[in-house]
This record gives structure tokens, sequence and C-alpha cells, in this order.
């Protein structure tokens, strides 16, 4: 392990961001955190995340297709991707960090999505543990462990001192970007009793307990036509800011937006809460909230697991407990289906 | 008062006044409600809330709900009252069937607020004597009461219930609310300050139309943002200009018909403060065409859908123009 | 201009408009050089899109044993298409594909005796297969096509099943419409009874396509003569945007009917939640 003094944090900042673009969570003005671009003199934030996830790093909630030039019967196509330049995302917890892995699993399979490659590929992730786990964290029911994340370097924290370990050979790379202001950190005692006094409060978490052993991809039949759904989906707006706050929602449009100047074809965020997601030239297979609501956790405990040998789609992160308008969340629906 | 709530709500289902109620929901949290209808004593008992929390308005639910077999109880504020007046008017709900109980407003908290002092780990909240005792993981907290109360009910225009079938607890008054404060400061800044301010809050917006979805004004059952013939469907900003004119176009189009109910910002995720934007349309809406409160009454024309000989004239736009 | 990223699409463009019915047209699509777009598998479909209009999946209709163009036969019946339905000659189209899985073809189809069963425009996607199958006749034994529309007008590819399938020996159509028409003396009747009065062997692999509710009444009707659904394949229709199982749109089950399908068996759609 190597480690920096915490005061000398700003000094490994500032060598980062010399050579590459340094994102960190920093405070915005409302009391919330969101990943800001490094300038001099930015302070990490103290609240435990933020808002909106980093998986828009990787998968934006807009990008750019390719364009196409209109003229009489001819098309001309532009593809106007650009090679992303390299950066480093500092800070993200454990639970964000998972979030790579399952969206990986979908956009990096074939055919792989050059889009979400060309980012990852140019991204280093450096994860922060936590050491102040909130009431609505439950990323240990996910088999995540917040005390040790994840991404291509792993960062602690024990008030005095962020230690650092490398995961990867990017991780190892940027660790040697940084050596100079690196010293050894392998006497850890401090660290290990701060760790252990994070465990200790991850064991008294009020979700704790909520485990993933009744859910999984053979329970399709027996929760598809479970009778809770009437209740868990009879408040939902059908709003969509569950998924565009969570670190694991994947869905997009493709649309075609005339831009003056011929017409630009992107794709952003999409939600399977809304009415239109489904809906065909001759009608619409999800006509109500019920099978939208039903499709969207379903998706994410039963049919992702069914296909990724397990893992579930979600990290418990517990955004969509605190940002859903009606504070329906999918702790809710995992009681509500568990219980006979 | 949950007690009496729940009480009232089992007498009136017994003795068949009412098939179903539609009221709050406990959560896992002290603070995570959840709009729920309830069939029966046995789950008004188990989980119906009514507490400091519980801010949300549910007369938008109405408009379903009313429209099934059957009368249905609802228990409102009463800011929320003026929402389901509004939907009356504009015979959005069918308020035959809709038995209502007025109860008592706010303020109601703001869980953000109490977050935003970096208290986390929150298990439960008591209010004692204004101050607020947090219990948390890390230890109890606590904070003075005023500094986590809602921003909607910080600035509450009337503790007057304008319909009911019922009423349960005292009957309030309008009030003399500070609600345009806000708004004449931005009046007051420069139109660069303005933009600037604007841009800034609006920027945040990840179109995730919580706003347009828990909108009592906002029942169009195709809204023009999701009809792809209107052009402007697009789901996320396709460019900066877009970002700003989702809100602006809503906002035109609840105009005069706004309650000013706080929700479209209590729910935004961004913390966003759409509310003013509403508010500056109703102090405009006031000046032009006299003072009218959307919802106080279920008779009276709004004034963008109504024509007197003496509303304002087209050149008033010429004269407040830009600077 | 070749795509580097399955979202961008080619370039085609429209060499031929062949009106079949009132509301189908038969569009022939080659490389602006010249030749086809790309090879693809009988059953496998591709996006096609007029920029700013929209984009949709459309089956490929003509055999991967035509070597010369692409053939779609696309339907009115929504803004892409309407579109698509007032274009001339000479117009130039996005497209990108092959995508979805085919008729099992090479495989399970092989040496067998088939059966296509088709309404309306749910020949399109079959006609790809059955054209692939008489190309390669002596891989597959007896083939026999039972197709229905709801007027003679509405029969797809007509001129095709008269002068090239009928005349095939060893390829058996039967034709039949919902209503008597002047000018028909073919049977007249509804697809599903049709085939039961047929009465085909059980021994037949059967490939059926066409609304959904024809496709109910097949199927039931398939069951009573003795067929098991390990026998029967169709193809599904849902809305898509990406084509390549990502969007989610198509996401039924655990399966992705741009990817895992259009083409499915039926015991394997008896495993899906009954959303559709």
């Amino acid at each position: 392990m190597l480690r920096i003094s915490a005061n000398k944090l700003d000094s490994l900042f500032e060598a980062v961001a010399a050579k590459q673009t340094l994102y960190i969570p920093a405070d915005r003005n409302d009391g919330e955190a969101e990943y800001k671009k490094y300038e001099t003199g930015m302070k990490l934030t103290s609240r435990l995340n933020t808002l909106r996830s980093a998986k828009d790093f990787f998968f934006p909630q807009t990008e750019d297709i390719v364009e196409f030039k209109m003229d009489g019967k001819k098309i001309e196509i532009n593809d106007i991707r650009q090679e992303c330049e390299d950066f480093v995302i500092f800070g993200v917890r454990a639970c964000d960090a998972r979030s790579f892995t399952i969206l990986d699993k979908v956009y990096l399979s074939e055919p792989v999505d050059s889009f979400y490659k060309n980012r990852r590929d140019h991204g280093t992730v450096v994860t922060l543990a936590c050491d102040r786990p909130a009431e609505t964290c439950f990323c240990q029911t996910f088999g995540i462990d917040p005390t040790a994340p994840e991404g291509d370097c792993a960062c602690w924290s024990d008030g005095s001192y962020y230690y650092f370990k490398a995961n990867t050979a990017k991780g190892q790379t940027f660790l040697d970007s940084i050596s100079d202001l690196l010293e050894d950190g392998d006497d850890t005692a401090e660290l290990d009793k701060v760790i252990a006094k994070t465990k200790a409060v991850m064991s008294k978490l009020p979700l704790a307990g909520l485990s993933t052993e009744n859910f999984g991809g053979d329970k399709l039949d027996e929760y598809f036509s479970s009778d809770k759904w009437t209740e868990l989906s009879e408040s939902c707006l059908g709003c969509g800011t569950c998924t565009f706050v969570c670190p694991t929602c994947q869905c997009y449009d493709i649309k075609d937006f005339n831009t003056g100047n011929g017409i630009k074809r992107y794709r952003c965020w999409d939600s399977c809460m809304y009415s239109d997601f489904t809906k065909m030239a001759h009608g619409n297979p999800r006509l109500t909230q019920l099978e939208r609501f039903r499709q969207r956790f379903m998706h994410k405990l039963v049919y992702f697991p069914a296909n990724n040998n397990g893992e579930f789609g979600c990290v418990g992160c517990g955004r969509c407990l605190s940002k859903c308008p009606i504070s329906m969340n999918i702790v809710k629906v995992m009681k509500a289906l568990e219980e006979k | 008062m949950q007690k009496a709530m729940i009480e009232k709500a089992k007498q009136l289902l017994a003795d068949g006044t009412v098939n179903r109620v539609i009221g709050w929901k406990r959560g896992e949290f002290a603070y995570d409600i959840t709009p729920a209808l309830f069939e029966n004593a046995e789950e008004l008992e188990k989980d119906f809330v009514f507490d400091d929390f519980t801010a949300a308005n549910v007369s938008k639910y109405l408009v379903k709900e009313s429209r099934k077999e059957g009368k249905v109880l609802a228990f409102l504020k009463p800011c929320d009252t003026y929402s389901l007046n509004q939907l009356t008017k504009e015979h959005r709900v069918d308020r035959e069937n809709i038995y209502v109980i007025g109860i008592p407003g706010g303020p109601k908290l703001d869980i953000e607020k109490i977050k935003a002092k970096g208290i986390t780990g929150v298990l439960s909240v008591k209010n004692e004597d204004f101050t607020l005792k947090i219990e948390t993981l890390y230890g109890e907290e606590t904070m003075p009461y005023y500094e986590a109360v809602l921003d909607k009910c910080a600035s509450c225009k009337s503790k007057m219930h304008v319909t009911y079938d019922e009423l349960m607890g005292e009957e309030g008054e309008v009030l003399e609310s500070s609600r345009f404060d806000m708004v004449e400061k931005l009046e007051n800044m420069s139109s660069q300050e303005r933009y600037d301010f604007w841009r800034s809050e609006l920027s945040k917006c990840i179109r995730c139309n919580a706003c347009r979805n828990v909108c009592p004004a906002c029942t169009c059952e195709n809204c023009v943002f999701d009809n792809p013939k209107s052009g402007i469907d697009n789901k996320a900003p396709a460019d900066s200009f877009e970002e700003n004119l989702f809100h602006i176009i809503r906002a035109f189009h609840v105009a005069g018909r706004c309650t000013d109910c706080g929700e479209c910002s209590r729910v935004c995720p961004q913390h966003i403060p759409l509310h003013l934007l509403n508010r500056k349309f109703i102090k405009d809406i006031n000046a032009l065409y006299g003072e009218y409160q959307a919802g106080a009454d279920t008779t009276s024309r709004a004034p963008l859908n109504d024509y007197t000989t003496d509303d304002c004239e087209a050149s008033v736009v010429h004269e407040r123009g830009v600077e | 201009m070749n795509s580097n990223d399955t979202l961008i699409p080619y370039i085609g463009v429209v060499t031929d408009i062949r009106i079949d019915t009132p509301d189908v047209k038969t569009f022939r699509v080659e490389s602006p050089e010249g030749g086809k777009l790309f090879e693809h598998m009988p059953g496998q479909c591709a996006m096609l899109s007029i920029p700013g209009v929209g984009e949709a999946m459309f089956s490929i209709t003509s055999s991967p044993t035509n070597k010369e163009f692409m053939e779609f036969s696309i339907k009115k019946c929504g803004c892409l298409t309407n579109w698509l339905h007032a274009m001339d000659v000479g117009q130039m189209i996005t497209v990108r594909g092959p995508y979805g899985n085919a008729f099992p073809v090479e495989t399970e189809l092989k040496g067998k005796d088939l059966l296509f069963i088709a309404g309306g425009i749910g020949l399109a996607p079959l006609r790809s297969v059955i054209n692939y199958v008489r190309d390669k006749r002596e891989n597959y034994g007896d083939i026999q096509v039972i197709y229905g529309s709801r007027s003679k007008d509405d029969l797809v590819d007509y001129k095709e099943i008269l002068d090239e399938w009928m005349t095939d020996d060893g390829v058996h159509v039967n034709l039949t419409i919902d209503n008597a028409q002047e000018g028909w003396d073919g049977h007249v009747g509804f697809v599903p009874n049709y085939v039961k009065e047929l009465n085909p062997s059980t021994s037949k692999t059967v490939l059926v396509c066409g609304p959904p509710i024809m496709i109910k009444f097949t199927l039931a009707g398939l069951k009573e003569l003795g067929f098991t659904e390990t026998q029967v394949y169709t193809t599904m229709e849902l809305r898509m945007k990406c084509g390549v199982g990502k969007c989610g749109r198509c996401n039924i089950g655990n399966k992705y009917v741009c990817k895992d399908g259009p083409v499915f068996r039926f015991d394997q759609l008896d495993e899906l939640p009954d959303e559709y």
C-alpha cells in the first residue's frame, strides 16, 4: 500500500489534473454533491455519494451517434465520433464501481458498443472506501463490501492519510504517475480501526438483513404473477427519476434531431417506466403502469441475473430510496414479493 | 391526529360511505412516505401514517380513483384542497365520488434539509418544542425545527380548506405569505444575472419528468412532450437551449391553473426551484388580470381562459419588455 | 460507408418498388455501388430508416441465395412506413443489420418436411425461408405452403406464388381468402380453419407467421391435429430501437426479441412471461 497525508490531497489532485482530466465529487450550493471537473481549490465532498451516479462518464445522458445530410434523394453519413481523452474519476464509491461491471456485461458483450468502450478504455476509476454508510445503503445485500471497493485503484481514508492500492494495470499506471507524492503505507493500524468501526455500523444498518436469496432467474413465474404488483405500483407516477439516478439502469432511446443543418441521430436515456416505451404501430403490450413497474423490477431481480450468472441488476446505492417522489423503491418491492 | 384519522376512516369504511381510502403509508425509515390506497381496517391500522413527513399531495391520484366504482375517502391538507377544486373545475375528477376530509396542514419537514446539514444515517426524527431530535447511526443530532421545514410550507399561503365534506381539526385562514419575495428578488436582478441564475438551475435538470407527473394541473392523457409530432418530445436535452424550454413551456401550460401547491419543487431530485417560475406567472397574472387564486372555488373562470373587456392590452408586452 | 459500430448504418438505395397489395409494397435495396449491402440468413431482419422520420425493424423477405439484392415487403401502418410508401425509386435510405437469429435452416429444419403457414403480411419473413429451401432443394423434404389473406388483392407476392412456387415440383401451395370474391375460385375461409381442413401430417415441422390472433388460433388447431410445440416455429414482433439487445425496449422475460429472436419455437415462448 502507498499513502499520502490527508492535508496533501490537494497536491495529488493538482498533479493528476496536470496530466489528464480529473473529476472529483464536490459539493454543490444546494447541499448535494456531483462530479465536477477538478479546478484548483476544489475540495472533495463530505457527502457520502453524489446525486447522479458515475455511469454518466461511460454512458452519458445524451450521446451523438451519427449525422446525416439529406439532399433530395441522397443521404450522406458523417461519423462524428471523436476519440475520447484520458480521464480519471476519483472518489467513486463501491456501489457505483460495481455498477460499471454490470454495465460492461451489457455494453461490452457482442456486438460491442464502441461508444461505451471508447470511454471505458480512456477512463481510470479510483474508488474511495466508505466510512459513514447511510441508512439507505444496502450494498452488502449484493455482495459489495464498501470497505473494499473495486475499480482500477482503490483508496481508503483514516482521517490522517489516504491509502492507495492498485487493482489493475491501469490503476498501477495511475499510481506510478504520482509515485513521487506517495510514501510507504504498509502500517495500516489506524486504518484497520476505521474499517472495523465501519463494519460495525454496516452490521447495524436498518437494511443489513435484506438478502437476495429469494430472488434470481428461477423466480420468473412466481413473481411475475404475484398479486403484490397492484399495491406496489398504484402510486407510481411513471416519472423515470429512479431510472435516471440508478447506476445500473441502461435502457436508451435513439432519436433524430433536425439541427437545421442536417439530421443528428443521438441516443439518450430512456425509462421502461414511461408510457410509450413499448408502444408500437399496433398497440402496446404494457398498457398500464403496473406492467411497466413490474418490468423494471423483474428485470433487475430476475431477468438480469438469469442472463448474467446470478448477478443482480442493483448495487444497493440507495439513490432510489431518497429520490423517488413517492418513496417507492427496490427494497419495498423485494420485501413485498418475499412476503408470502 | 393520526389515530383519529384512522378511526374516522375505519368508521366510514364500515358504514359503507366509502369503499377505499387514499392516504399515506409508512415506509422503511422515518421519512419515506408513499401515497397508498387502503381498503380495510387492518391495512389502516398497520400502515396508515400522518406525521411531519406526509407532505405528498394526493389529489392527483383522484383523477383515476374517482372514476372507479364506489366512493373514495381522501384526506386533504389545505393546499391539497385547492388542487382538488381546480381538478373539479376542469372536470378531471368526479367530485361526487370523493369524500373529502379536511385535515390540518403543515408545516411539513424536508429530509433533504436535514441531510444538507451533514446529518447522515437518519433513523428517526422527533419534534420536541421546536427542536428536532434526530436519532442517527452515529449518535443523536439536533437542529432547529424551522430550518428543516419544506420550502413550500415556509411560504404557506392558506390554512383554509376550500372544499371538504367534513373537517377534522380547526379551520384556518388565508394567510399573508411571503411567497412572492424570491420572485421579486429575481425580477430586480439584471437580465444577465437572471439568465445566469436560471441557466445554472435548469442545467441540472435530468428530464425525469417527476415535476410534470406529480403536478395536479398536468393531467393531459397524451402530453405534448410525449408526442412525436410536436417536435419537442426529445426526452433528453438535445441541446442546451432545450433544457430551459421544457420548464418554461410547462409553466405556460399550467399558467392560471397552477394552485401553487409546491409539489413540483418538492419532488425534483435536483432541487431546482421550479415553483419560482410558476409563482412569477401567478404574480404577473395578478397584476395583469386582477388577483386570482386558482382552486379557491370551482366556478370562476381562469383568467387565461376568459375574456373580459378590461383585460390588459397586448401593448403591455412591449411596455414590460426586455432592457 | 461501412460502419465501425452497429448503430451506424450503411446507406442503401431503393432500385425497385413493386406494388403488392393496396397497403404492401416490396422494396428492392442495393448498395449505391451495386450489389447487396450485407449477407444474412433467412428470418433475420434489418433496421431501415429515413433520418428525421424514424427507424424500424423489418424482416428481410428475399432469400440469402439471391446474390444481387435484398428485398423488404413493408405494410403501410405508421409514420415511417407511410413515408416509405410515398418514396420513388432512387431514394437513399439507411440500413443496418443483419439482426436477430434466423430460422434453423442449416440445423433443425434440415431433412424435414416443412409446412409454412402465413397470413397477410406474415408471408414476408417466411418467403425468405421458402426461397432458400427451394434453392437448396436437396437438403429438405416436401414443402407445403398454406397462405391466406383478407382478399385476393391482399395476397402478397401473388405473382411469384403463381409463377414460381406453384410450378415447382415438391412445393404444394394452398391459398385461401377470408370471404368469397368475384374472380376467385379457390378456397374461401380463415387460415386456421383451412389448416384443420387440410389435416397436414404431424411429421411436418411448421413455420407460422401472421397477425397474433391468426397465430393463436392456428397453434390451437395444430395442437388439436396432434402437433407438439417443439415442432412449431414463429417470429415475434416488438418495438425495437438498437436491434442488438442493449437498449431494453424489446426485453421480455430474459430474452431480447431483437437478439434472441425474432424466431422462437413455441415451447420457448411458453417460458416467457405472459405480456404479449
